[in-house]
Parts: C-alpha cells; sequence; structure tokens
C-alpha cells in the first residue's frame, strides 16, 4: 500500500484540511457573500469622511478650558468645477481675484494627481460668509462647505498651557501616514502632549456616484457608513479662576507663577508670563508671525524651560544638607559683618549678628550660608572636594533639581546644575576649593532652575520630605492615567530637618515687623503662610525677585513659586504676589486690597532688557 | 561528492516558494502604504516599501551566508548556546526593553531594533532538535517529557511576561513535532476538545459543555470497549431526556405527583444513568477508565472556570478579541473594528481582485496595521479569491515539502528541526489569515515573509535557510 497512516502523512492531512477551511472561508467571503461587496465596484462610491469632535480639555472643577465651536470649510472638487464668476466668489470670501487665478491654474497643472478628490480652497470661513454662500451655492458647481470643529476657550486663561492645534503640513505628512491633508493636529501644551487621546477617530460616509460623477444618494441608507468617534476629554489639575486670577497677577511682569497641590503634585496654576492670549490661539495662523517675533517670547514657556538662578531661596536646600551632614545644628551661630569676607567674599545686607538657625533662614543671611557651605565641602568625612561636591550634588538631584521632574509638558526643560567635570573645565583639575564654588551657597553661579523645580521644591518641603511628580492632567474621562504621578519620590534628607527650616520659614513671613524677617509682606494671618524670599543677582539687568511659599504650615494645601524677572527684591514683588494667589486659593477672596491694587498696576516688564 | 555538485541539490522548490512569498509581501507594503497624493514609488526608504526592500536584501544575503559560508554542524554542537543567547536577550528584554504598543519587547541599540522573541523561535527549535537527536533521548520516559517541556516553555513564559501573548502562543505549535515524534496523539485531541468546550461554554451555556463532554465520554468508552453501537444507541435515547431535564419540573404530570422544587426533577431523570455509567466505567479497571475519569474531572473544572478565566486572567483587549469573534458582542467601532474593516477589504477583492494599487479600502486607511499583521488583506482585495487562493497554495504545498524533505533526513537532529519549521510556519500562516477572515480571534503575529517588518522576515529566513541548508548534508 502506497499511502499509510503514518503520523507524517496525518500531520499533512491537518495541514491541508486547516488550508481548506480557509479556502472555503475565503469563498464564501469572496464570492458568495454579498455583505462585503460594497467597494467592489469602488468609481461608483464617494467617501466622504466624518471628522470627529476633538477631545475637551475641562479644570479640576469640571469647567471647560478648550472647548469646540463649529465652523466652514469651503472644499474644492477640481474635476467638478464649471466656469463661474470669479468675482461674485472671491466677494463672498473677500479673497484675492488673481490669487484664486493663481490657485486654480496650479490645480490645472496637477489635474492628474488631484484626480477626483476634494481639497481645502478657504477655511475657517463666518457664520455670515457661510450663509451667502449656502443662497449662491448653485452657481458654483464644484465647490461645497464642510462643517468641522474649531477650538473655543470660554475660560480666558492658561493659554501657553493649553496649545494649538494647527493643519498638518506636508512634512508632518510624510512622517504620520496615519494623518490626511486638511486634519490638525495639536502642536504645542496639552494638545500636543494628549493628541492620541483627543483626537478621536474619523469615520466616513458612503455615498453612491452616476456615470457622471454626480452623487446620487446615501449607500443602502447607511448601513456601511462608519461613525466619527469622538476625542477624549481631559481632566486637567488646572484650577480655571486661579489661573486666571494668576494671570491677572502676573500682567505686566515678566516671569512665572507656579502652583502645586503638595499631597498629589496637580498644577493648579501654571502662568509664564508674557503668554499667548487665548484669543490668539484659535487662530494661532494669523497671528504665528506676530508671536514669533516678539522680543520677549510669549510663546516660551519660562515656568518649565527657562533656567533661572534661584538665588536666596537655594539657601534652603543648603540648610538641609548641611543638618543631613550634621556639619551645623539648630544651635550653630555664626557672624555676619555686611557679609562673608573670606576669598573673593559675598556681600549681605544689614541684619543682626551673629544669627543663629532659624534667624539665618529668616534675615536670609549670605554669611551664615557661606560658613555652611563650606562646612559641607570641607567635610573631613570625605577625601576631597570632588566626593564632598559628589555627596551635595546626590542631595540636591534627590530633590528633583538638575534634572526633567517627568511632568507631562512636552518641553519641559531640567535646568542646569554644574558636576565636578565642570569645575574641573573651568578652574582645572584639582584646582579649585569650596571657596572657589561659594556662590552656590547663596543660588548664584553655575546652577540654573526652572520655576517647575521651584514650587515642586516648595512642595517638597510642604510634605516634609517627599514630592510627587508635578502634572498637570489627572485624567482621562472617567479613568486616571499613569500611575509614575503617584509615586512618592523621597528626598535624601530626614523629614525632621524639614521641620526645622519650616520654622525659619514661618518667621520670615509671619514674624512681628521689624525683627529683620524678610517676606513679612506675604503674611495674611490665619493661612500660616509660611516662605522664602530670595533676590537673584544675573547678567541681564536689574534683580529678579523670587519667592517660594506653601500654606497652611500644617496639612498644606498649596505650594507656590513666584519667579519676576528683574523684579528686584523678592519681598517687592514676588512675594506679594505669591501670597495673594494664596489667599486667593485657601480663603477664596482677597482682604488686602490694597496689595492687590499695587500688584494690578506694577509694572517691571519695562525692566526687561530686550 | 565535490561541493559543487552537491550545491546542485539545493531544494529549489521551497527556495521559489520563498522568493515568491517574499517579493508578493514586499508589492503588498507597498500596495498598503501607498498613498497617490504623496507617492514616491516603490523604492522611497522613507516609506516602508523601501524599508521592506532593505529587509530583503538583507535577508537574501543572510540566506546566502547560512547556504554558502556557515558549516552546519555549527547548529547542533552550539544549539544550546544560541539557546542560552536568546534567553538572555528575552530577560534583558524585560529589564531594558522600550515599549511599543503595550508590550515590552523591543531591544533597542542605537539605530538597531530587534524583537528577541522573533529570533529565540529558531533557536527554541534548534535546542529541541538537538535535545531529541541527542544519543540515549527517549521521549517515552518522564524525564524526557520534562526536558522538552522545559525546552519549550521556559522562552515562552518570558515572552508572556513581555506581553506578546500572540508570539507565545506559537511556542505550542512544537506539539506538532512532537506528536511526530512519538507524542501521543490524545494530546491534541485532548487540546481540542478544551477549545470547543470553551468556546461551547461561553457561546451557550455550561450545561450544553457538560451534556456535550459527557456524550464524547461515552463514546470514547466504547471505542476502548469496542462496542461503539451501544453506546451511541445508549447516548440517543439518554441524550433528549438530558435536554428536556430542566423542563421536567414545569410538566403538569411532575405536579400532579408531587410539590418538590423544580430542581428535583432533572436530577431524577439525569442522575441514575449517569452514576451507573461512571460506577460501570470504574469496575472495568482498566488503564484508560482512569484517563477517560480524569479527563472528564479536568473538563468539567475547566467548564466551571471559564468564566472566572475569561474574567479574570484575560486582559480585557483578548476578552473583547474572542467575544467579537464568536459574535457575543457586535462592536464594530471597537474591538471588531479592524476584523470588520479587513473582511470588507477582502471580500471586497471579488474573484479576480481590484488590480495592483487599486484597493481602496487600504488607501483610505481603514485597516489598521495593514501592513503588518492584517498585509493579507491586501493581498484579498487587490488580488481576490484567485490570489488569495494562490498564496494560500504556496504557503501548503511549502509546509508539505518541509515536512517531506525531513521525512527524508537521515540525521535526527535535522529532522525534528525540519519539523519545528514547518510547525511555526503553520502556525504563523494559520492564525495570521484565519484572523483576517474571522476564523481565529485577532492575535498580534506577522504572516511569514509577507509581514513588513526586519526582525520578522530576517526570523523566518534564517529559520528556512538552515533547514535548507541541513538537507543539502543528507546528499554528501
Amino acid at each position: 500500500m502506497a499511502f499509510e497512516f503514518k503520523r507524517n502523512n496525518i500531520l499533512i492531512i491537518g495541514i491541508i484540511a486547516v488550508s481548506a477551511i480557509i479556502a472555503v472561508r475565503l469563498f464564501s467571503l469572496q464570492i458568495l457573500d454579498k455583505e462585503y461587496k460594497i467597494t467592489a465596484s469602488n468609481n461608483a462610491f464617494r467617501y466622504e469622511t466624518r471628522y470627529p469632535a476633538r477631545g475637551l480639555i475641562l479644570d479640576r472643577d469640571g469647567n471647560i478650558l478648550v472647548g469646540n465651536e463649529t465652523s466652514y470649510d469651503i472644499m474644492v472638487t477640481p474635476y467638478e468645477v464649471r466656469d463661474f464668476d470669479t468675482l461674485d466668489l472671491c466677494g463672498i470670501f473677500s479673497l484675492d481675484p488673481l490669487t484664486v487665478r493663481e490657485t486654480f491654474k496650479e490645480y490645472r497643472k496637477n489635474r492628474k494627481r488631484i484626480g477626483y478628490q476634494s481639497l481645502p480652497f478657504v477655511k475657517q470661513i463666518s457664520f455670515r460668509e457661510y450663509a451667502l454662500f449656502i443662497e449662491k451655492s448653485y452657481k458654483f458647481e464644484g465647490f461645497s462647505a464642510v462643517s468641522r470643529t474649531i477650538r473655543s476657550y470660554p475660560c480666558n486663561a492658561g493659554a501657553n498651557l493649553l496649545g494649538y492645534i494647527t493643519e498638518v503640513d506636508t512634512a508632518f505628512l510624510r512622517r504620520n501616514p496615519e494623518y490626511k491633508r486638511g486634519d490638525y493636529v495639536g502642536r504645542t501644551g496639552l494638545e500636543q502632549s494628549y493628541e492620541g487621546l483627543l483626537r478621536g477617530r474619523k469615520g466616513y460616509n458612503i455615498y453612491l456616484r452616476d456615470v457622471h460623477n454626480k452623487v446620487k444618494s446615501g449607500f443602502a441608507d447607511g448601513k456601511y457608513d462608519m461613525d466619527a468617534i469622538p476625542g477624549k476629554n481631559l481632566i486637567s489639575s488646572i484650577d480655571a479662576p486661579l489661573q486666571k486670577y494668576g494671570e491677572d497677577l502676573m500682567k505686566n511682569k515678566a516671569g512665572s507663577l507656579v502652583a502645586i497641590e503638595p499631597s498629589t503634585g496637580e498644577i493648579l496654576t501654571l502662568v509664564s508670563s508674557p503668554g499667548i492670549d487665548v484669543e490668539k490661539l484659535a487662530s494661532i495662523n494669523k497671528y504665528f508671525a506676530e508671536l514669533v517675533k516678539d522680543p520677549l517670547k510669549p510663546m516660551f514657556n519660562r515656568a518649565v524651560m527657562s533656567p533661572y538662578p534661584p538665588g536666596s531661596v537655594f539657601k534652603l536646600v543648603n540648610a538641609l544638607i548641611a543638618l543631613q551632614e550634621g556639619v551645623i545644628d539648630t544651635t550653630s551661630r555664626y557672624p555676619c559683618s555686611m557679609g562673608y569676607h573670606i576669598g573673593r567674599g559675598v556681600a549681605c545686607h544689614a541684619h543682626p549678628s551673629p544669627v543663629n538657625f532659624t534667624q539665618s533662614i529668616m534675615m536670609s543671611c549670605n554669611a551664615f550660608y557661606c560658613y555652611a557651605f563650606r562646612n559641607i565641602m570641607d567635610n573631613k568625612k570625605y577625601p576631597g572636594i570632588a566626593s564632598a561636591f559628589n555627596k551635595w550634588r546626590e542631595y540636591v538631584t534627590s530633590m528633583g533639581f538638575g534634572e526633567k521632574l517627568g511632568s507631562d509638558f512636552p518641553s519641559e526643560q531640567g535646568g542646569t546644575l554644574p558636576d565636578v567635570s565642570t569645575y574641573d573645565r573651568i578652574h582645572g583639575k584639582n584646582r579649585w576649593s569650596s571657596l572657589s564654588i561659594i556662590s552656590l551657597a547663596i543660588g548664584q553661579g553655575e546652577i540654573g532652575v526652572t520655576p517647575l523645580h521651584l514650587a515642586n521644591f516648595a512642595a517638597t518641603i510642604a510634605n516634609r520630605g517627599f514630592y510627587y511628580t508635578p502634572h498637570i492632567i489627572k485624567g482621562v474621562q472617567d479613568t486616571l492615567i499613569n500611575a509614575d504621578f503617584s509615586q512618592k519620590h523621597y528626598t535624601k534628607i530626614d523629614q525632621e530637618h524639614f521641620n526645622k527650616i519650616i520654622h525659619g520659614m514661618y518667621l520670615a513671613v509671619n514674624a512681628p515687623p521689624g525683627s529683620g524677617a524678610t517676606a513679612t509682606r506675604a503674611a495674611v494671618s490665619g493661612l500660616d503662610i509660611c516662605g522664602k524670599t530670595g533676590t537673584a543677582q544675573n547678567p541681564h539687568g536689574k534683580d529678579h525677585s523670587v519667592f517660594i511659599c506653601f500654606a497652611p504650615k500644617d496639612n498644606p494645601k498649596i505650594a507656590v513659586a513666584a519667579y519676576i524677572q528683574n523684579g528686584g527684591f523678592g519681598a517687592t514683588w514676588a512675594a506679594p504676589i505669591a501670597s495673594l494667589l494664596v489667599e486667593k486659593y485657601l480663603k477664596g477672596e482677597i482682604s488686602r486690597k490694597d496689595l492687590q491694587e499695587y500688584v494690578f498696576n506694577g509694572n517691571t516688564i519695562v525692566n526687561v532688557p530686550r | 561528492m565535490n561541493t559543487l555538485q552537491l550545491y546542485r541539490k539545493l531544494d529549489w522548490p521551497l527556495i521559489t516558494c520563498y522568493l515568491i512569498l517574499v517579493i508578493s509581501g514586499w508589492l503588498s507594503v507597498f500596495s498598503s502604504v501607498y498613498d497617490p497624493e504623496l507617492s514616491t514609488g516603490i523604492m522611497d526608504f522613507s516609506q516602508r516599501s523601501g524599508m521592506q526592500f532593505i529587509w530583503i536584501v538583507s535577508s537574501l544575503i543572510i540566506a546566502a551566508l547560512i547556504i554558502f559560508v556557515i558549516n552546519p554542524k555549527v547548529y547542533n554542537v552550539a544549539a544550546w548556546i544560541f539557546y542560552g543567547i536568546s534567553i538572555i536577550l528575552l530577560l534583558s528584554v524585560l529589564v531594558l526593553g522600550v515599549e511599543v504598543n503595550g508590550s515590552r519587547s523591543w531591544l533597542v541599540a542605537g539605530p538597531l531594533r530587534i524583537q528577541p522573541a522573533e529570533f529565540s523561535k529558531i533557536t527554541t527549535s534548534l535546542a529541541l532538535a538537538s535535545l531529541l537527536g541527542g544519543y540515549n533521548f527517549r521521549l517515552k520516559n518522564l524525564t524526557g517529557y520534562w526536558k522538552t517541556a522545559a525546552v519549550i516553555l521556559i522562552p515562552m513564559m518570558l515572552i508572556v511576561m513581555e506581553k506578546e501573548t500572540g508570539s507565545a502562543l506559537v511556542y505550542l505549535s512544537f506539539t506538532f513535532m512532537l506528536y511526530r515524534e512519538g507524542l501521543s496523539g490524545w494530546v491534541i485531541i485532548l487540546g481540542l476538545i478544551a477549545i470547543l468546550l470553551f468556546v461551547i461554554t461561553l457561546t451557550n451555556s455550561p450545561f450544553i459543555s457538560i451534556t456535550i463532554l459527557f456524550s464524547i465520554m461515552v463514546i470514547a468508552r466504547g471505542i476502548f470497549t469496542r462496542n461503539l453501537i451501544r453506546h451511541i444507541l445508549f447516548l440517543i435515547l439518554y441524550l433528549p431526556l438530558i435536554i428536556f431535564s430542566p423542563r421536567l419540573g414545569n410538566l403538569s404530570i411532575s405536579k400532579t405527583i408531587s410539590h418538590w422544587p423544580l430542581f428535583i426533577w432533572p436530577l431524577i431523570a439525569v442522575l441514575p444513568p449517569f452514576v451507573y455509567h461512571i460506577i460501570s466505567t470504574f469496575r472495568e479497571k482498566k488503564l484508560y477508565m482512569w484517563n477517560i475519569l480524569l479527563s472528564s474531572l479536568a473538563y468539567l473544572i475547566l467548564i466551571f472556570s471559564v468564566n472566572i478565566v475569561f474574567d479574570k486572567v484575560l486582559q480585557e483587549h483578548q476578552k473583547a478579541r474572542i467575544e467579537n469573534l464568536l459574535g457575543i458582542t457586535e462592536d464594530l467601532q471597537g474591538a471588531g473594528y479592524n476584523v470588520h474593516q479587513s473582511k470588507i477589504a477582502i471580500g471586497s477583492g471579488g474573484f479576480a481582485g481590484k488590480g495592483f494599487l487599486q484597493g481602496t479600502q487600504t488607501k483610505f486607511n481603514f485597516v489598521p496595521e495593514q501592513s503588518t499583521d492584517f498585509i493579507f488583506c491586501t493581498v484579498g482585495e487587490e488580488y481576490g479569491f484567485m490570489g488569495s487562493l494562490f498564496i494560500l497554495l504556496i504557503y501548503t504545498y511549502m509546509l508539505i515539502r518541509i515536512i517531506s524533505l525531513a521525512e527524508k533526513q537521515k540525521d535526527t537532529f535535522a529532522r525534528v528541526y525540519g519539523y519545528c519549521v514547518a510547525s511555526v510556519i503553520f502556525l504563523h500562516f494559520f492564525i495570521n489569515i484565519g484572523m483576517t477572515i474571522g476564523l481565529v480571534p485577532v492575535i498580534g503575529i506577522p504572516l511569514p515573509f509577507i509581514s513588513y517588518g526586519g526582525s520578522s522576515l530576517w526570523s523566518f529566513t534564517i529559520l528556512l535557510f538552515i533547514f535548507i541548508r541541513l538537507d543539502l548534508e543528507r546528499w554528501r
């Protein structure tokens, strides 16, 4: 017998059986079944895209930050265009007849490529123009109006956070083949970070064409049409009224204002000033050139991108490290005679001397931190300056500085934090000492931090030693996203040390006037604000005014960093602005009307070099 | 026989099949990314078609290296080294891998991106061949089974941990090879019964599943006792009683007899023969009865745990895909979207297809993953039933050819390896085409030689050409 039921033959029979099943299935799909024939004679069908509504962006209480509005685009199918009155058409949309003729010349040149396709002709026409066009549309064969949604911004706040959408260009199309000409895509801010969720999915309607290419009717009563799936709504952590108030406070000032909820890491407010006005966002193309040319760079999100010298605020970092390393304690006292006079020296302002630990924070004494910093760097525990410096750097990065925090801003930058090689390059290997880098003691020199870093640091202090990665999106519709954001990041500093600096920060704001405290201007009775001022020298003119704070002292609800470029002393602008924001958030209204007036009327932008 | 003469014996039918599949794959990839507005031709290297050309050329170079340069003895000698390396790579993916589409399976080094799961199929095949081809190895004893199972399951588990469930399933295909090497055919039959019961429990009810299980049990007993006809007669009489038993309580006659609770009646009707059957099976005191009883017990557990497995173990998207396939839910917008669109694309191809680049479903981006997992849609749409059948025949012929070549090997290593190659290609082919036409749930594995992608094309090329090279050795 030639054929036997040997196992190899059984396997072969199995393979043939499976292939036969597939073949039968293919036969029924491709030959018998009529259901899947809808595109068999595809020339008879015309697909019309249904655009999904883009997802909304809401604030933490469900207020709409970014919504949708209907707008109309005029589409043209050059193949179907017959002779028409160019001037009449131009009259409706106020176009230049010459450019229209040019466009049509272009269409004729590319007619092979265009074929039966429809192209966008005029975009985002007004409702009046739409009504006029519909009335006369019988005169313009081949033109049609397609409705689509554009973005609207009911709360006038947060333009720089939200970002804008633009129509895709050819370069983008080549990289992202899943987009089609005429689609819109988020280009900055949240619109960009969450493009995939906001976008939704396009659907289509199928229409029958007759032999003359006229659309006759919907095919099979729309049975095979595909609905568009709307994009998902984003719930942001922004508090819209607070954001708006923050933007009002920052009017006519250059810099940033960032507020974080310490217990979650959610960003309540993030202002970069000067910023973009929301009214310009919807039709960004019109204003794009103007915005890019502006020397104050409104498109640049300073809050997450700009590395600034932190100034005296950074003393808190050094205080924590010195306590943790045991090179000072709360009983340490150092003299200050208008500064620290060893080496290059560091100047200080007039205040009582000597100061103890708490006073050093309250009065922001430079000399104290020069001593403390040198104690850290010249600690005998370490074989040399390089390893002491590395240890110091380890502490600083554990507080989030020098690296991107990993927030959901696509443009977030990490600031700058020098390392051993930086100083080896500047001074030569082993040719530098604690004195050469003494500027770091008071937050000057080679260090740059973003306002987001500072706000995060304030939140870390408020939490007594840990932070959640600051983020601006809480969830998408009903699901929470990104588990990383609920992870606690601990610093390498023990909790008890935080309570020691918080005591100083509390006094800096709440000590009686005349005691030398730097930020009494920020005090609000009953709110227990703890804060630290900073006055950052910089090569661009007048000092920057810096303030970080959180409140209340126990069980903090908000942590704020204010950075006012060329604003002068920390207490001049940053402290009032931050404290007003805190008051607004915690109390809902402002008791210090005159201070509010002072900030609203203040203008520091004139000091900013251009 | 000198070297030149040896190379005359190269198996050209297999190589021809390979070339046909690779080239039709390239054309289909071009079709699936083709955009009449933007296209710059098939050789545009910024497009997938251009990239696929690079993959094809490099695959041919690899194939040539395998045929002409690499000494075939190395595969048997170094099989375990290769296997070890692939296990290390799979482990390192878990640590260092980059997440693409929700599964962590890519290893990235500079411009190079590889998917170790693709290559571990080859090394596992080599290791299995080396294991089964070793002297003293017998699949009959327990140690042999354990070793074989370990070789297959270790990479499989690692791949499951990468959340590449589809690629992990491929390792089950080695069962076919094991069947040829002496594994009892019952394993495959038992597996098929398990799938059947799973599907029936999901689509219908556990009750019907148990009824079917009982029938299978009775028939199996009939076969073993060589008394099939009597058992079938018993079933014909008994089955209607089982089927109607849930309604017995509602009959007026039962109500006149007594007012027992409703569920008592079915039990009275069904239990006695059932118990009798089990007891009489016990009485036979043969090995097969233990097999029947134990496997029935296992199936009963399966039936009652189906819902738990389905709800707790499977991931949301896997659940949705199975429900969609079985018609439990119809969700053409969500889980069913791919398959629905894919069926439209294939179905619209008709008898002769729409012609090269003429597919419309592809041009509108209706089918996601068009050039990778759903590449068969392009074939179906543009070349129709004829084209699909042609590709189907090529695969079938290729698989049969590999099996019959494997049978001719004098060396167990080469034979086992050949069967591994056939098994792996078969499973990919069946699942991939099956999912595009709605026969199996959507499982993301590529179509061998046709789907877009370097890792996949390279690994299938290596897999096949090692066998072609090994086959030459039998002429020496």
